[in-house]
C-alpha cells in the first residue's frame, strides 16, 4: 500500500505566509462573519456530502478498507448531524447572553458576546480523516472563522479529496485546505494563529503548543491514551461483551482514540468473558475474521509493524487466548485477545491503537480504580459494567479521564449536549455541538454603564467615610451600606 | 521544592482536596486571613506601592473578600453535575457534566496587585478542590512576605503551598510538571510559561495585558457628562496603582474640536484628586520600583514626546514618583504608543472623526478592554462587532473587574482563558461527560455482520427519523 504523498510542489514558509495573509484579509473585511455567510457554508457542506457519497467511502476505502457502514455511518451521518445541529441552533449561539450585575456595579446591565477568533488552523488525523477534519471545521464557521484545514498524510485519498471537495463546494477566500506532511505542518506552525486546534498524539501535540506559545495561540488537543474498560461480575454479559466488540473492533478495528485499550476484571470472571468474546466475535466476524469485510485493515506497514512487535514481545504472545493470525500483504490483523500480560510489557504502555485487547485481572472490581488512576495517564474514556449502584458511583467519583460511560462504550462520541475532550495526557478543550462553537469563539464581556448615579466615593481625595461607604458597597448589602452612609460602620 | 510538590499530590491524590467541606473550609480561613490582617495588608501595599487604604482596600481587600464570599455561596451549586438531555434513540440513558478538579495547580501572580492577583485565583483553585502552590511575585517584596508567612498559618499547609524568591524560583517551578499553570503577567514571560507548560501538555491561563484604549465622543460636548467622563477616566488611569494595571487606560481617543475641552478636565480632577505638587500628591500610589521608573522617564525622554506633554511630565527618582501626566498627539511610532505604558502618563491622541478610533485600535494588538464614552448606539455597536477585545465597557472604566458574573480574560495578546465568579471555579475544573446506559433495550443493528437492513436502520437512527425506523421495523420500508 506505498501510495506516494503528492506534496503541492513547495508548500513552505512564505506559502504559508501568504495563505494566512489571504485568510486574514478575508476576516478583517468582514466576510465570516455574517450569519449568512456561515449558513451558506455549513449548508454547502451538507449538499457535498450528498453529493460525494461514494467518494467519500471510496477514498476512505482506499485509506484504511474502512467497512462502507463505518464510512457511512460513522464518518459522513455524524459529519451530516453535526452540520443539521449547527445550522439549527446557530442563532441562538450567536445571540449575546445576558449577565446578571450587582449592586456593586448599579445602574448597569452586562451580556456576554462571541466574537470569532479570526484565522484559525485545523489539524486532523487519520483514522476518522473524514469525520475529524470537517467536525472542527463546522464549529470554526459557526463561530464566523476563516480556516486551514491540514488533514494527515497518513490518509492521503482522504486528504485529497478534501481538497477537491473544499475547493469545490465552500468559500475558498475564507476556507482553505493544505495537503502534506511534516515540512508542511511546519510551515503552517511557523505562522501566527489565532486558535489552533490538533487531533493525533502527545508527541505531535507537544510541538504544536511550543509553535503555538510564542504567538500566544490558544489551543485545543484532542488526544488518546489507554481507555480502561472495567468489567463487573453479575452483568448481561453477552449485552457487554457485544457493546465492547463494537467500540473495539467495530470502530475502525480499535484504532479510535476512545476504543477500549484494555480491559480490568476480576480473576474469578475472566474465563467466563474470553469465553463470551470468543462466542461474539465468531459471531461477528466469521471463524476467519481475516476475510471478514467487515474490519479496517491496519492504516499502514508501519503501524502495522508496531502492532506486531506489542504482539510478538516474548512475555506477551504467550498469554494470547484467541486470534493472533496476521495478513502482511493485506495488513490485516484479526482480533485478538491475551489473557494476564504484565503490567510492565509493551503492549500496557503505550496506546495500543489496532485490534489487541489485553485482559488484566485484578481480586476486587474496586481495585481497577486505583490501577487506572495510578496508570500515569489520564486516559480520553474510560468504560464500567456493572448493575452495582455503589460501583458506578464510586467510578463516576474516583475515575479521571475526558469522559466516562457506564454499560456501553464510544457511544458519548456521538451525543452533542456532552463536550468530548481530554484531560492530562488526553487533551485539553472540548467540542462537538454548542462546545465547538464555544471553542471557536472569544467571549467578549461587555458592561453598559450610563452617566447617571456617580458615587463621590470612588474618587479622591480619600476619607475614612469614603473607606467606610468602599466596604459597604463592596459587600453589596443594602443594609450595609444605609449604615455606612449614616456613618455606622467601621472606617 | 520537589519535596513540597510531591506532597501537593499526595494530598491530592488522598482526596481531601475533593470535599465540600475542605474547601469551604479553606475559603473560610482565607477571609478570617483577610479579616484578621487588614492592617498588615494596608501596610504591605503601602511599602511595596504606596497605595492609600481606599484605594488598597477597594482594589485588593474588599476584592478578595467578595471573591470568597462569593464562592462561598454559590459553591455547592457550582459543584452540582450539570444534566443532560438525550435524544430518545439513547433512552433511557442518563448524561450529565461532572466538574472535577485538575490537581496540583501552579499559581503566578504580578506586583501590581500583590493581594488580589494571587488570591483570586487561589480561590478559584480552592474552590474548583485542587491543590495549589502560589509563587506571588518578588517586585512585591513585602507582600510576598505577607503572603509566605500568613497563608500557612490560616490555610491546610498540605494542601496550600506559597513560596518565595524571583525570577530563578519560577524558571524552576516551570520545569516541573503541573495539572495547571494560571499565569498573570507580561505577554514575555506568558510565552515562556505557555513553552515549559507544552512538554506536558499542562493546560495554562494567561492573563496578560495590552494598550487599553478609551475612545470618547461627543458625549463631552454636554457639560455634565463631561464632567463624569473626565472623573471616570482620571479613575481610571492614575486611580489603580496609578497606571500600573493591566486594565488601566493607556491612551485616549479623541475628535480634535473636542481634545481641549478633554484635557482642561482632566487637568481639573487630576488637580482635585491628587494635586499638583508633586512632593505632595495625595491618593496615589508610586511608580514599584527602579527600573519601571526608569522605563517611564525614558519614554519621556524622546524630544517630540517631551513635547508632546501638555500637563505634568516631572519626576521624583528618590521616591520613585512620577507626576500624572498628559500628552497630546505623540507621534504614533514612539515607544509610548506601541508598548503598554503601565504608568502615569496619559497620551490623547486626536482624531477627525471619532470613527476612525476604530481603524486605530485594530491597528494595534487586540488589548484587553476597550473603553468607550458614548450614548451613539450605532456607534456601540460597531465597536462591538468590528473591534476584538477581552471586554468592552461603555461609558466608565475599571469597574468590569467587580462584576463576578462576567468573565475576565484576554484575546490574542492580551491572553486566554479566563476568570472571577464561576469563572474561576471553571478555569481550574475539568468537565468531564458521563453517560449512563442500561442493558435494555439492546439494539441490534449495532452490530456486525453487516447487512442492508442494518445500514438502513443506523442511517435512519443517525438522522432521528423516529417514523422512518417504525416503517422500516414494520417493514413498510425497504432497507
Amino acid at each position: 500500500m506505498g501510495i506516494e504523498v503528492e506534496k503541492k510542489a513547495g508548500f513552505d514558509t512564505e506559502s504559508a505566509k501568504e495563505v494566512v495573509k489571504e485568510l486574514r484579509a478575508s476576516f478583517v473585511a468582514g466576510k465570516t462573519k455574517t450569519y449568512e455567510w456561515r449558513r451558506t457554508q455549513l449548508t454547502a457542506m451538507l449538499k457535498m456530502m450528498d453529493e460525494n457519497e461514494p467518494q467519500i467511502v471510496a477514498a476512505l476505502t482506499d485509506d484504511l478498507s474502512k467497512p462502507e457502514l463505518e464510512s457511512s455511518i460513522y464518518e459522513i451521518a455524524m459529519l451530516k448531524n453535526s452540520c443539521k445541529l449547527a445550522l439549527k441552533e446557530m442563532k441562538h449561539w450567536m445571540m449575546p447572553k445576558k449577565a446578571k450585575t450587582s449592586l456593586t456595579s448599579f445602574p448597569s446591565s452586562a451580556e456576554i458576546v462571541s466574537d470569532p477568533l479570526g484565522v484559525v488552523l485545523i489539524i486532523s488525523a487519520w483514522n476518522y480523516p473524514f469525520l475529524l477534519s470537517l467536525d472542527p471545521v463546522v464549529g470554526a464557521i459557526a463561530a464566523g472563522n476563516a480556516i486551514v484545514l491540514k488533514p494527515s498524510e497518513i490518509s492521503p485519498s482522504t486528504a485529497s479529496l478534501l481538497a477537491k471537495l473544499v475547493k469545490k463546494y465552500l468559500d475558498c477566500s475564507c476556507i482553505k485546505v493544505v495537503e502534506g506532511a511534516v515540512p508542511e505542518t511546519t510551515a503552517l506552525l511557523e505562522q501566527k494563529w489565532d486558535k489552533i486546534m490538533y487531533t493525533g498524539n502527545g508527541r505531535i501535540a507537544r510541538i504544536v503548543m511550543a509553535a503555538a506559545a510564542k504567538h500566544l495561540t490558544p489551543v485545543v488537543l484532542e488526544l488518546g491514551g489507554k481507555s480502561p474498560v472495567i468489567v463487573d461480575s453479575g452483568i448481561n454479559l453477552q449485552v457487554a461483551t457485544r457493546r465492547i466488540i463494537a467500540g473495539k473492533w467495530g470502530c475502525n478495528n480499535g484504532q479510535a482514540c476512545i476504543s477500549p485499550d484494555y480491559i480490568i476484571t476480576t480473576k474469578d470472571y475472566a474465563l467466563e468473558l474470553v469465553d463470551s468474546f470468543k462466542c461474539e466475535l465468531e459471531r461477528f466476524y466469521g471463524k476467519n475474521p481475516l476475510e471478514s469485510k467487515d474490519l479496517s485493515r491496519i492504516v499502514n506497514s508501519n503501524h502495522f509493524a508496531r502492532l506486531l512487535k506489542l504482539l510478538d514481545e516474548d512475555k506477551v504472545s504467550s498469554k494470547i487466548v484467541y486470534g493472533g493470525e496476521r495478513d502482511e500483504t493485506n495488513l490485516k490483523i484479526a482480533p485478538t485477545i491475551l489473557l494476564d500480560v504484565p503490567q510492565d510489557s509493551l503492549i500496557m504502555n503505550e496506546e495500543i491503537f489496532g485490534p489487541l485487547l489485553p485482559i488484566i485481572m485484578i481480586d476486587k472490581v474496586e481495585d481497577s480504580f486505583d490501577l487506572i488512576n495510578y496508570s500515569g495517564a489520564k486516559p480520553l474514556a474510560a468504560y464500567l459494567f456493572t448493575n452495582n449502584k455503589k460501583l458506578k458511583e464510586k467510578f463516576v467519583e474516583k475515575v479521571s479521564a475526558g469522559g466516562l460511560v457506564v454499560n456501553d462504550t464510544t457511544v458519548h462520541l456521538a451525543e452533542p449536549s456532552l463536550p468530548f475532550g481530554g484531560v492530562g495526557e488526553s487533551g485539553m478543550g472540548a467540542y462537538h455541538g454548542k462546545f465547538s462553537f464555544d471553542t471557536f469563539s472569544h467571549k467578549k464581556a461587555v458592561l453598559y454603564r450610563s452617566f447617571a448615579g456617580d458615587a463621590a466615593v470612588r474618587y479622591p481625595p480619600y476619607t475614612a467615610g469614603k473607606l467606610r461607604l468602599m466596604r459597604a458597597l463592596l459587600g453589596g448589602s443594602i443594609m450595609g451600606i444605609i449604615r455606612a452612609l449614616l456613618g455606622w460602620s467601621k472606617p | 521544592m520537589e519535596e513540597s510538590i510531591a506532597e501537593l499530590r499526595e494530598t491530592f491524590r488522598s482526596g481531601t482536596t475533593k470535599s465540600v467541606s475542605w474547601r469551604k473550609k479553606q475559603l473560610r480561613a482565607l477571609l478570617d486571613l483577610v479579616n484578621e490582617n487588614e492592617d498588615s495588608i494596608f501596610q504591605a501595599l503601602d511599602q511595596d506601592l504606596g497605595k492609600s487604604r481606599v484605594e488598597s482596600y477597594r482594589d485588593e481587600i474588599g476584592v478578595i473578600k467578595k471573591s470568597a464570599a462569593y464562592s462561598l455561596s454559590c459553591l455547592d451549586k457550582w459543584m452540582a453535575p450539570k444534566k443532560g438531555e438525550l435524544p430518545l434513540l439513547f433512552f433511557p440513558a442518563k448524561a450529565e457534566v461532572m466538574p472535577e478538579p485538575l490537581g496540583v495547580v501552579l499559581i503566578f501572580s504580578s506586583w501590581n496587585f500583590p493581594i488580589t492577583l494571587a488570591l483570586d485565583p487561589l480561590i478559584g483553585a480552592i474552590s474548583a478542590g485542587n491543590t495549589v502552590l502560589l509563587k506571588p511575585s518578588e517586585l512585591a517584596p513585602a507582600c510576598m512576605s505577607f503572603l509566605t508567612q500568613t497563608i500557612p498559618r490560616y490555610l491546610d499547609n498540605k494542601a496550600i503551598k506559597v513560596i518565595g524568591g524571583g525570577a530563578d524560583v519560577g524558571e524552576r517551578l516551570l520545569e516541573l510538571k503541573w495539572d495547571k499553570i494560571f499565569f498573570t503577567g507580561s505577554p514575555r514571560v506568558g510565552r515562556l510559561v505557555m513553552t515549559a507548560a507544552a512538554k506536558y501538555l499542562t493546560p495554562v491561563t494567561l492573563e496578560l495585558g495590552g494598550k487599553c484604549p478609551a475612545i470618547v465622543d461627543n458625549t463631552l460636548s454636554n457639560p455634565s457628562k463631561a464632567k463624569v467622563t473626565a472623573k471616570r477616566i482620571v479613575g481610571g488611569k492614575w486611580g489603580p496603582c496609578t497606571g500600573q494595571a493591566c486594565i488601566a487606560i493607556d491612551y485616549v481617543l479623541v475628535e480634535e474640536k473636542l481634545a481641549s475641552t478633554l484635557i482642561e478636565m482632566v487637568k481639573k480632577y487630576i488637580k482635585r484628586f491628587y494635586g499638583d505638587d508633586l512632593k505632595e500628591l495625595k491618593s496615589i500610589s508610586r511608580i514599584v520600583n527602579k527600573h519601571q521608573f526608569q522605563r517611564l522617564a525614558n519614554l519621556l525622554k524622546d524630544p517630540h514626546v517631551a513635547a508632546s506633554v501638555v500637563y505634568g511630565g516631572s519626576v521624583d527618582e528618590e521616591k520613585l514618583v512620577i507626576e500624572p501626566t498628559i500628552l497630546l498627539d505623540p507621534p504614533l511610532d514612539s515607544e509610548i504608543m506601541n508598548e503598554e505604558i503601565f504608568g502615569p502618563l496619559l497620551p490623547i491622541i486626536t482624531l477627525k472623526n471619532i470613527e476612525e478610533s476604530i481603524e486605530f485600535i485594530n491597528s494595534k494588538p487586540n488589548p484587553l478592554v476597550i473603553y468607550a464614552f458614548t450614548e451613539n448606539e450605532t456607534f456601540k455597536k460597531r465597536i462591538l462587532s468590528e473591534t476584538s477585545s477581552g471586554s468592552v465597557t461603555f461609558n466608565d472604566s475599571m469597574i468590569q473587574f467587580l462584576c463576578d458574573s462576567l468573565p475576565f480574560g484576554g484575546v490574542g495578546q492580551s491572553g486566554f482563558g479566563r476568570y472571577h465568579g464561576k469563572y474561576s471555579f471553571d478555569t481550574f475544573s475539568h468537565e468531564k461527560s458521563v453517560l449512563h446506559r442500561a442493558f435494555y433495550p439492546e439494539l441490534e443493528p449495532r452490530y456486525p455482520p453487516w447487512t442492508n437492513f442494518k445500514f438502513s436502520f443506523l442511517k435512519l437512527a443517525y438522522a432521528f427519523d423516529y417514523f422512518g425506523l417504525i416503517l422500516l421495523m414494520s417493514g413498510f420500508r425497504k432497507s
